[in-house]
């Protein structure tokens, strides 16, 4: 019986959450058929039947994450008798299984991507397999405080990587049982032990402790708080992909990039003035015009005067390109989500307005293919739209700049000299990576943005 | 699509460089009737002139290289064998390292020196030497030791247009060994870049050139096992990418660092000494060195050879003592 396997959705994504099953074992399947959904760190995708036939089993039920080349389930097909399983290909992914220390081999199945963090966590096999998967020794001790009393040398030394863990989670590692050699802690344990959701961590629950409290919301459900069974007056939220994802880059972005801060106030009367002009035109084109493709317009057309910051700190490489690829923030209820409008210097106003409203719309629906989230080399967010006059925006990491269009507000301004009047202001916040700019030209770039959007010349 | 062998990989990347820039030229002994190794096959016939055998002495090949680049040339000189390379050693360490620091940057040097290297092929003493570390610890020279066809391709060609003397090492029992579907190879590198080759949460092996392969074979090996490697190709080790060696070594808190030279003195230890400076909270084990014994010369007899090259058994028992620490 044909078997399908967690499909490699994307560059460098190793493991996928099943959100939900659209058959049941038992249902007639179509080939292309949507078999489940699938959210992994970087899109949430349907899955479709490779096969055609009758659902057969399901190995991986919905809120469990597994790796890439997991069995998901099992198709029964009309030759189903032939024992075709190590036959049945993989689901979508291109990725080229074959014979990685191949040494005459042929396609090297070299992972294309190098991933950026330290691999969170533990590569347990599968989450289906997880009850075998707690290795060799001993599970971690369930309750704190009693003294393991081990006369081996090992057990009383703990390693950096063991001391750190247990110093930033508060560990008492006295509670701790080793696997290590001579019953040492390692730091798999501690990672084990964290995941077992003993202490609040960004770690996945996996099934094993599904077992132990059975009540436990499975993960994946976005809403979804978790009362912990020891009636504790806090409860552990459990993290989705996105919001893990979300958490890494902000950290490396922070932990990486010396990031600057700079604001200009924007008389925005002349875009007013422009998008009053074209609304009807647009309207009728189908595009409903708002300040941020006007916004997002100036911007790639001051990118154009300074590329320095249309660029990318890339491993130690500085990468300026020739190409605008500009990334949209976007809220939505599962978490901040990025969308890049690809080659926005070819787009008019109008053009802009479809894209970003298109893709914000997909963004929330959770339809945004890989290709539209990744590439960008310089991001625009609109904060304005929460109320905010003044953000400092975290850079997108690798992208060394980022801008916001704060709310616009009314108040007076001096003008002409000594006169006083009405406008409609905003400001403008820049944050930048300082390691590949600095003052003049993020300054430079801030100005002639202001310039723009007060002339509307030159975009 | 045909697969690739290093030393097509290397002859293909010289006729187009000698196609493509006529400031190119190679001279190297034997060269001209394409060289022991026949890495230069053909090449003479194609470029006429520009493809120039070399008495047998080294000093003069990278002498005449140096020259040719003050000039505006771009050599590329082949050495025989790395063993022979010592004899030409000032030549590179006390003048072609030194030119544009000497000219405080305002001239440079560009020129390569190809050399297989490495044992594994019964070569004995004078046919099997490692030579990276006497080079990688000389800046000013750039030091580059590939291990699959791709990169070959994409590093010699980033070699011959580097302003900077560059030394591309090609291990010899690779040059027909290791095939690979160039069109399904991952991306051109660059020089100074690294390449995590396999991902595992257990521990990381640091290799290049035949080790390289080795340790791949090693880890699948394991893996059945349920040891999972991350392995890194560090196929440029001056300059050498730190970043990638780091975010390696951190992923796992193991490393498993495995080179064919000697242990003393091995650029084995820098790599350890790096991550311990660096990554050291991240680390759970003592970094683990897997190396030649430090012996003066790869032994000829083939149990001797054994004995004294790291092999997939070799790494993958450092490996188990190193995942059950």
């Amino acid at each position: 019986m044909p078997v399908v396997e967690m499909p490699q959705l994307g560059e460098s994504v190793t493991e996928g959450t099943v959100l939900q099953w659209f058959k049941e074992p038992g249902d007639a399947v179509a080939v292309d058929e949507p078999l489940c959904e699938i959210e992994t760190e970087k899109v949430t995708a349907e899955l479709p039947s490779p096969y055609a036939g009758r659902m057969g089993e399901i190995h991986v039920s919905a809120g469990e994450t597994v790796e890439v080349g997991a069995p998901l389930c099992s198709v029964e097909t009309a030759e189903s008798d032939v024992p075709s399983a190590g036959a049945a290909p993989p689901a979508t992914s291109a990725a080229s299984g074959g014979d990685r220390g191949g040494w005459t081999g042929g396609p090297m199945a070299i992972p294309p991507d190098e991933r950026t963090g330290p691999a969170p966590a533990s590569p347990e096999p599968t989450a289906s397999s997880a009850s075998a998967s707690v290795r060799a020794g001993p599970r971690p001790a369930p309750q704190r405080g009693t003294i393991a009393v081990n006369p081996e040398p090992r057990t009383r030394f703990y390693s950096p990587a063991v001391n750190r863990l247990a110093a930033q989670h508060q560990i008492d590692l006295s509670g701790v049982k080793g696997t290590g050699i001579d019953g040492r802690i390692t730091r798999r344990d501690i990672e084990r032990l964290l995941e077992r959701g003993d202490a609040a961590t960004g770690s996945e629950p996996t099934s094993v402790r599904e077992q132990d409290a059975p009540s436990v919301q499975r993960p994946g459900s976005p809403s979804g708080g978790v009362q912990s069974p020891g009636g504790r007056d806090y409860e552990t939220v459990p993290l989705s992909a996105t919001r893990r994802t979300i958490a890494n880059r902000m950290q490396q972005s922070n932990l990486e990039a010396p990031q600057a801060w700079t604001m200009v106030e924007v008389d925005m009367s002349q875009v007013f003035a422009r998008r009053a002009d074209d609304s009807e035109a647009a309207e009728a084109a189908g595009a409903r015009l708002t300040l941020l493709p006007y916004f997002t317009a100036a911007v790639v057309a001051t990118l154009r005067e300074f590329p320095a910051l249309n660029a990318r700190w890339d491993g130690d490489e500085l990468r300026r390109y020739h190409r605008f690829h500009i990334g949209i923030a976007v809220a939505s209820d599962h978490g901040l989500i990025v969308p890049v409008v690809k080659d926005a210097g070819d787009l008019s106003v109008v053009g802009l307005a479809r894209q970003i409203a298109d893709l914000a719309e997909r963004a929330r629906a959770r339809k945004l293919t890989i290709d539209e989230i990744e590439g960008g080399t310089f991001t625009v967010n609109n904060t304005g739209t929460f109320g905010s006059v003044a953000s400092k925006p975290i850079v997108n990491h690798p992208q060394v700049a980022i801008v916001t269009l704060e709310r616009v507000v009314r108040r007076p301004v001096v003008v002409g000299g000594d006169a006083i009047a009405i406008r409609p202001m905003a400001n403008v916040c820049l944050s930048f990576d300082h390691r590949a700019l600095d003052g003049d030209e993020a300054g430079g770039f801030l100005a002639a943005l202001k310039e723009r959007l007060e002339t509307g010349e030159g975009d | 699509m045909a697969e690739v062998n290093v030393l097509e990989a290397i002859r293909e990347t010289l006729d187009e460089a000698l196609s493509e820039d006529d400031r190119v030229f190679i001279i190297g002994e034997d060269v001209e009737a394409g060289g022991v190794f026949r890495a230069t096959d053909g090449l003479a016939k194609r470029h006429p002139g520009r493809v120039k055998d070399s008495p047998l002495a080294e000093s003069s090949i990278i002498g005449i290289s140096i020259g040719a680049a003050h000039y505006g040339m771009r050599p590329i000189a082949e050495i025989q064998f790395a063993d022979f390379i010592h004899a030409g050693f000032d030549q590179l360490c006390s003048e072609a390292s030194r030119w544009s620091y000497r000219t405080k940057g305002e001239q440079y040097l560009p020129m390569v020196v190809r050399t297989p290297w490495g044992g594994g092929v019964h070569g004995g003493q004078h046919h099997s030497q490692s030579i990276e570390a006497y080079y990688t610890h000389m800046p000013g020279i750039k030091v580059v030791a590939p291990s699959f066809p791709a990169d070959y391709r994409s590093l010699l060609k980033a070699s011959i247009a580097d302003p900077n003397p560059v030394l591309f090492l090609e291990h010899k029992r690779t040059y027909r060994l290791v095939k690979q579907d160039v069109a399904n190879a991952p991306a051109e590198t660059s020089i100074g870049r690294a390449r995590i080759t396999r991902r595992g949460a257990d521990l990381t092996m640091f290799a290049y050139g035949l080790m390289l392969h080795e340790c791949l074979a090693a880890s699948e090996e394991l893996a059945g096992e349920g040891i999972e490697c991350t392995v890194v190709d560090l196929l440029s080790l001056q300059p050498l990418d730190v970043e990638t060696v780091l975010e390696a070594a951190r992923m796992t808190g193991k490393v498993l660092v495995v080179h064919e030279d000697t242990l003393t003195g091995g650029f084995g230890g820098e790599i350890a000494a790096l991550i311990a400076e660096h990554a050291f909270e991240y680390l759970d084990a003592p970094i683990r060195r897997l190396a030649a014994p430090d012996i003066p010369a790869m032994p000829y007899h083939h149990a001797m050879e054994a004995f004294f090259m790291p092999d997939k058994q070799k790494i993958a028992a450092a490996a188990r003592d190193l995942a059950a620490y």
